[in-house]
């Protein structure tokens, strides 16, 4: 098995991943109280920082299998989305509205897009 | 004389093939398409529960869903991982191809519908609100459930995908294979543990 250099896409995912986690767990955590939203803004930031720094410099690889990533990716994306949608309806039934409500669908958004893209690179790595 | 050594089942975890020839491993699905409309049902079940907003169908989705969720991340770490390591890489790759399709479907279905249905229940009760007499305990549970979805979504769910798309090749590598699985098995007992954590917190708010 030959080993390529690759940029740190799990890595960074990850912990894409679990920032947005710890603003939704900051933002739970206070309910029904409304609490500052600064700190869940400058995790959501954060989040999508890394997911922009993953998706250059995934794009930057050379000689990478992008027809089996674009594949695996566009199905990934659908099955995410779903989930994405559920979750997003369970906040709306919930009446959630305002600052809470846009940082938790930007969060929704970053994980639906940031889980497909990793399942992709994973796959696609391992392509010849 | 018979020599034992050849008619004993290998526990080598070395693969004992012909050098250049790859396994033989069963055509499959790496989405099984069959079990789609039963993953469409028990989705639009988690939706009817959310919109009805009764106790009944939100504590029956999240208990059971809960405790399936918890059952097989404890299985596959501590029995199925161990047990696999210790096959030869054919039967290995035969349990796989059996075993993987179907984990593809199940733990996003069970990890969706537990999740929405105990915030929806917890909505419904106010056991999600800060002045409830153990939010801290709950507060807790986001924070193991928090590890364990970057976990599931980092590890687990990619390294389940890119096995069974390594499967799927005319000539599957082995070492590929075993890379992927020695990572899914980890990410499964690392989950595992953590669901012991789940079972002591959510069994200490029911008691209060």
């Amino acid at each position: 098995m030959s080993e390529r250099t690759l940029p740190p896409v799990t890595q960074l995912a990850m912990t894409s991943l679990a920032l947005i986690l710890i603003g939704g767990i900051y933002l739970a955590s206070h309910l029904p109280q409304q609490v500052p939203l600064t700190p869940a803004w400058i995790l959501l930031g954060a989040s999508a920082l890394l997911l922009a720094v993953n998706l250059i410099a995934l794009s930057r690889v050379k000689d990478f299998a992008w027809k089996k990533f674009f594949a695996v990716g566009k199905w990934a994306l659908l099955a995410y989305a779903i989930t994405a949608g559920l979750i997003e309806f369970a906040f709306l039934r919930d009446g959630m509205s305002g600052g809470p409500l846009v940082v938790l669908t930007l969060s929704i958004i970053i994980y639906a897009i940031h889980v497909p893209v990793l399942i992709a690179f994973t796959v696609a790595q391992y392509e010849q | 004389m018979t020599d034992l050594a050849a008619v004993q089942p290998s526990v080598s975890t070395t693969y004992t093939g012909t050098p250049g020839v790859p396994p033989a491993r069963p055509d499959f699905q790496i989405v099984p398409r069959k079990g789609l409309p039963i993953v469409g049902v028990v989705f639009a079940a988690l939706v009817a529960a959310i919109v009805a907003n009764k106790l009944w169908p939100l504590v029956f989705l999240h208990v059971a869903f809960g405790a399936a969720w918890t059952i097989v991340d404890l299985f596959m770490g501590f029995v199925i991982g161990p047990t696999m390591g210790k096959l030869p890489p054919p039967a290995r790759i035969e349990v796989a191809t059996r075993l993987m399709p179907k984990m593809v479907l199940i733990m996003p279905t069970v990890v969706t519908v537990t999740l929405a249905a105990g915030w929806q229940l917890g909505m419904l009760m106010g056991t999600v609100n800060s002045s409830y007499y153990n939010h801290a305990w709950i507060v807790a549970s986001y924070i193991v459930v928090g590890f364990m979805a970057v976990i599931a979504l980092g590890l687990l769910s990619p390294a389940n995908i890119a096995v069974l798309s390594e499967l799927k090749k005319p000539k599957p590598n082995p070492a590929v294979i075993q890379k992927l699985m020695k990572r899914f098995i980890f990410a499964a007992g690392f989950t595992g543990t953590l669901q012991v954590a789940i079972l002591v917190i959510m069994t200490r708010i029911r008691v209060g």
